[in-house]
């Protein structure tokens, strides 16, 4: 969907300093990018639920982070998202890689196709769903939208193979 | 710096007592029974005590910190339970490695606001009968600088030394489990109390 300097070039306009991430085969497309970026500092983090707290010390510290973790991540990390966004309130942004949504083939009876959405939903952050090109711009916009209103938000993006 | 081997352990609360003495300019987080003990302390703006908590992510909280303020030293007075879920936030950290950073275990062998229940990593829980070493952990974690203390004498001596040593920095005290009503409460409202520490923090 992205490429990695397409998403450098939309980071750093959308103002984020810091991308809090695990790679999955889609997003560590991105690695190179990120990583050569002198305007971005990539932390990788072990397991996605440090990902959420590491991405709220940074924003009290004055930092914009973005954190990015697939649909697996989404579903290991809930309770340290449940704690940054509900108990204290952060409005940290996320983008979540829908796991074989667009090849699902590639993993049959992937069970992130029934759990993902739903979770998502349970969460209660305000999410946009990225699954084809026309609908890239919402990424941007979904970020200053919530950025606005101080909201936590996510994007959900579609993934083409597991 | 020395390591202690005395195989006492000294009592929580007179423990961060002497580390707050020498941790007045630095943001210090706290969660679980240090938390509940943090909070007892004379309070500073750059303190957080962090209830309520997504337990095991106090580290990861502080690791955010640090890297937003580098001209800050940020200590993280954790749990070894808590550490224990969140083993892999020890290599995360090393990996951005903040040379602000300290993170300090309370280690008492026990989920001390369950009840007291021995943690996998206490000597009753092992095979052999021996306890895991947390500094051991951190030190093949690739933490810089990683200290021990079991003694109140020798923490109160070599504390303002240990937290400046090379970041980021490990210390691992062996404490008292406090038993009885142990839970940990936010003092105030969670949001309200975030948002002061966001506005020390930003100065």
């Amino acid at each position: 969907m992205y490429s990695g300097e397409e998403m450098v070039g939309l980071l750093v306009d959308l103002g984020i300093t810091h991308v809090v991430w695990i790679p999955d085969s889609t997003f560590g497309e991105w690695d190179d990018a990120l990583s050569e970026s002198r305007d971005l500092r990539l932390v990788q983090v072990c397991r996605e639920g440090e990902a959420w707290a590491v991405a709220a010390g940074l924003y009290l510290g004055g930092a914009r982070p973005l954190v990015v973790i697939q649909c697996t991540g989404l579903l290991e990390s809930g309770d340290s998202l449940r704690n940054a966004v509900h108990d204290y309130g952060l409005p940290l942004f996320g983008i979540v890689g829908y796991r074989s949504y667009l090849n699902s083939e590639t993993l049959p009876g992937d069970t992130c196709l029934r759990f993902t959405e739903p979770v998502l939903a349970a969460w209660d952050v305000p999410t946009v769903f990225v699954d084809e090109f026309e609908k890239k711009p919402l990424l941007g916009q979904h970020y200053r939208q919530c950025q606005q209103a101080g909201d936590a938000g996510i994007v959900l993006m579609a993934e083409g193979r597991a | 710096m020395t390591t202690s081997s005395n195989l006492l352990r000294m009592p929580l609360p007179e423990a961060l007592q002497v580390l707050q003495a020498h941790s007045q300019d630095s943001v210090v987080i706290s969660t679980m029974g240090a938390a509940r003990e943090w909070a007892k302390l004379e309070p500073s703006p750059l303190d957080f005590v962090y209830v309520p908590s997504s337990m095991g992510q106090a580290p990861s909280l502080g690791l955010g910190v640090a890297l937003a303020q580098p001209d800050r030293q940020v200590i993280v007075c954790n749990g070894d339970g808590c550490m224990l879920m969140n083993l892999g936030s020890l290599v995360t950290i090393t990996a951005a490695s903040p040379q602000n950073m300290v993170l300090v275990v309370m280690e008492n062998g026990v989920y001390e606001v369950t009840g007291g229940q021995a943690t996998v990593a206490a000597a009753s829980r092992r095979q052999d009968g021996k306890p895991l070493q947390f500094a051991s952990m951190a030190r093949a974690c690739g933490f810089k600088s990683v200290l021990e203390f079991s003694s109140l004498d020798d923490w109160t001596a070599q504390c303002a030394e240990a937290i400046k040593q090379p970041g980021p920095v490990f210390i691992c005290l062996q404490v008292e489990p406090v038993m009885g009503d142990v839970s940990p409460r936010s003092p105030g409202p969670a949001s309200e109390r975030v948002r002061r520490f966001m506005e020390a923090l930003r100065g």
